[in-house]
């Protein structure tokens, strides 16, 4: 087996059982809230009308925008319940995502519940109505066994949507297959994104098999099919969340990486050091950017590594850019004063937007400078990645040279150095520490203004670990020792299309090169 | 009609009181007044429309009235609680059998609803099958392994099963061909005689409602146009429509006479 999706399989444990608990959860919540309302909105029309509407219009979020929206409300909420009750909850992973999709898991089952009760025939009401049946009655023993079939398929569809959408949760930090394939797509590794909508795809397929049993059994009046559906989606669930009871001890320390290779690689250099001293280590893998930092601040990440102009405009909103030396300085006081977050720390290098474009077109244009870029811009596309511009970064950056493109497009980071390479886009805005940089000895534009802020690397410590010995002590060396030529390599091996590393073997690789 | 003439001793089963009923702007019932007596066998009949599938089911409570009173076994109908329908029998052409369950629970439905005991209800089911010649293995099939006329069979021995003193039909052998249809009247009324029934019957068929009933009740547009034993309507009508309505049987009986050349 190749070691690429030996890795994968090793992986799959963790990750399917935590997809199963996500998409079982949600199915189970997604069902038992569906029923009630489905049947409410039978028995009056004016429920019924703005129900569907509503389940439908959430169908129309897209349900990765339906995940993230979650996020910030739950951690308002959070906030709240700490101000009123004193308990505040954890607003990333498990929970944004299990709403998430319970909501998005109501409108096949609503839905199919309100046409299986209605299409039940009016002569068969009206017999149990005469009959003298109670309302509550005829729906248990009339209504809902007649209507059976039709909202077991509602199910069924719900069931396969929530476990497709269930891949998206990892972003906001819920475990899961997507991890596959959100890390696959970061690091080319096609083998995890082939593995990932693999394993989600047959996943989906046996519980809409399984799903698809009982709903035969209901139609056909056949318990005993209905008997082993139900038997075999339970012992399939026990299954998969069979490992996940050995997961259950609580991880010391959790590590945080956003959803690029140079933090995965940075989250396995830090995380093989304090597994090394003999701790514990759980890894949140593939965090949006803006999502990690308010969860070290929660206390839900114990460290990650974030950049000092990321933290300086997108936490404290400033747009000023007071040098390197001022930055890190007003940076590490304000947010211990602030959040009590810690900053142990520059690890040594810096990964700076930067505007990148290939040599011979920098030559042909005679570009060499923002200032130089300014002037052909409105001849030129920018390709960007995908939030770059609406960071505050871009704004400084347009308003100091009066940028003006032909037109801008933004990319997955793996895609925007193809768009470069394949000439669709004639410069980007690259990260100064990429490994691509230097192997395709792509040009880095001068910034003669300095709009751009300094992008350090620093370590951040939650306010919970903030004087843990045992983890200043593991991560304490790596402060001043990373050249950004070390890290680009290392990024590098992890990027390029032969002869792939794995984060974990570019850490341990860095760790022996810079002798730590 | 000795009963009728000493009301005060025997309270009526049934009565309606100038009973509306609009749909939109359609008068279902328009200000009806019907007194049924103990052990009467009423017909209902009319052409489509003419109100009398209302009339029925404002008895029983299956249809609230806009206006007027309805009181059905001594308690008021259009505040019917599911209790008083367990005490009134309801067959009707579409029979309404439940397709999950098997006959015999079909049958057992409204004595399972008023708490009788297992054996109780398997006695009762059994004895019920019988009474419309109902071979007793029937009771293990579905609705829908039977034929037409065994389910319409199966809807009256579900009416009957929780021992009602009053039960409604409407159109309750429709669908059937004429021989079954005319076996299956002619058992019913033996069984409203030997229990001591009262029945209001819904039909379209002045012929059946002859045959069948002891007081044919004449329905247009909501009213009722005439009310008497078939006999005397006949004697007593001077109604052109209901003359004809009444009439039509006879002139089709002899004109058949006079074909079959009996």
């Amino acid at each position: 087996m190749s070691p690429r999706l030996a890795a994968a399989f090793e992986r799959l444990s963790e990750y399917l059982g935590a997809h199963v608990l996500l998409s079982a959860s949600a199915l189970v919540l997604g069902v038992a809230t569906s029923l009630p309302l489905a049947i409410a909105a039978t028995r009056s029309a004016r429920l019924r009308w703005p129900l569907l509407a509503l389940a439908s219009l959430i169908q129309t979020i897209p349900s990765l925008a339906l995940l993230a929206l979650f996020y910030p409300l739950l951690l308002a909420l959070s906030a709240l319940s700490l101000a009123a009750l004193g308990v505040g909850f954890s607003a990333l992973g498990f929970l944004p995502s299990l709403l998430a999709l319970t909501l998005y898991s109501m409108l096949p089952i609503l839905r199919n519940t309100v046409a299986g009760i209605g299409g039940v025939e009016p002569a068969i009401r009206e017999a149990a109505d005469a009959l003298g049946m109670t309302p509550r009655q005829k729906l248990l023993q009339v209504e809902l066994p007649l209507a059976a079939p039709v909202v077991m398929a509602g199910i069924r569809t719900a069931a396969v949507w929530t476990i497709g959408a269930a891949t998206l949760s990892t972003p906001v930090g819920q475990t899961s297959l997507g991890n596959y394939i959100f890390a696959g797509l970061q690091t080319e590794n096609w083998v995890f994104v082939l593995f990932g909508c693999a394993a989600s795809a047959g996943l989906a397929l046996a519980a809409d098999q399984l799903l698809g049993l009982m709903e035969a059994g209901l139609r056909r009046r056949r318990r005993l099919l209905v008997l082993a559906g139900a038997v075999g989606l339970v012992a399939g669930v026990a299954f998969a969340l069979l490992p996940l009871a050995g997961l259950g001890r609580p991880a010391a320390y959790v590590v945080g990486a956003k959803n690029f290779s140079e933090q995965y690689i940075l989250a396995e250099l830090m995380a093989g050091r304090l597994e090394r001293e003999g701790a514990r280590v759980a890894r949140k893998d593939n965090l949006g950017s803006a999502v990690a930092y308010r969860a070290l601040a929660a206390g839900e990440l114990d460290v990650y590594v974030d950049y000092s102009g990321t933290l300086w405009t997108n936490v404290l909103g400033r747009t000023d850019n007071p040098g390197r030396q001022a930055v890190l300085d007003q940076l590490t006081a304000e947010l211990a004063r602030r959040d009590d977050v810690r900053v142990l720390g520059s690890l040594g290098f810096e990964n700076a937007y930067a505007f990148v474009m290939r040599p011979d077109r920098a030559r042909e244009l005679g570009v060499a400078s923002i200032a130089d870029l300014a002037r052909q811009a409105p001849g030129l596309r920018l390709g960007s990645d995908l939030e770059f511009l609406s960071r505050p970064e871009w704004k400084a950056v347009e308003t100091a040279y009066g940028l003006k493109f032909r037109s801008a497009t933004a990319y997955q980071p793996t895609f925007m150095y193809r768009a470069l390479a394949g000439g669709e886009a004639d410069v980007i805005s690259a990260f100064s520490s990429d490994g691509r940089i230097a192997a395709d000895r792509l040009v880095v534009l001068t910034d003669p203004k300095a709009a751009i802020p300094p992008y350090d690397a620093v370590v951040l410590v939650s306010p919970r670990r903030r004087d843990d010995a045992r983890l200043l002590a593991a991560l304490q060396p790596l402060i001043g020792k990373l050249p950004v030529e070390a890290m680009r390599a290392a990024n590098y091996s992890v990027d390029r299309d032969g002869g792939k590393a794995s984060p974990a073997e570019a850490a341990r690789k860095l760790q022996t090169d810079l002798g730590l | 009609m000795a009963k009728r003439a000493r009301p005060w001793k025997m309270p009526p089963v049934i009565e309606l009181q100038a009973v509306s009923k609009r749909y939109g702007a359609q008068a279902a019932l328009d200000a009806a007044s019907l007194r049924v007596a103990s052990g009467e066998f009423v017909a209902l009949v009319g052409g489509s429309g003419s109100g009398k599938t209302t009339l029925l089911k404002t008895i029983n409570g299956l249809v609230r009235p806009d206006e007027g009173r309805v009181t059905a076994l001594g308690e008021d109908a259009a505040a019917a609680s599911h209790a008083l329908r367990r005490r009134i029998g309801y067959a009707f052409q579409e029979v309404g059998l439940f397709p999950h369950r098997t006959v015999a629970e079909n049958i057992a439905v409204t004595p399972t609803l008023l708490g009788w005991e297992a054996a109780r209800i398997a006695a009762r089911v059994a004895e019920l099958l019988a009474l419309v010649s109902l071979p007793r293995a029937v009771g293990d099939r579905l609705p829908a392994e039977l034929s037409g006329g065994q389910r319409q069979r199966v809807g009256v021995a579900r009416a009957l099963a929780g021992e009602p003193a009053l039960v409604l039909m409407d159109e309750p052998f429709g669908a059937l061909d004429p021989v079954t249809r005319d076996t299956l009247g002619a058992d019913y009324r033996a069984l409203h005689d030997r229990l001591g029934l009262t029945t209001v019957m819904v039909t379209h068929d002045m012929a059946e409602a002859a045959l069948l009933a002891d007081r044919v009740v004449v329905m247009k547009a909501g009213r009722i146009l005439a009310d008497g034993a078939p006999a005397d309507l006949l004697a007593r009508n001077v109604d052109p429509e209901v003359r004809d309505l009444l009439e039509a049987p006879l002139r089709q009986a002899r004109r058949l006479e006079d074909r079959f050349g009996a």
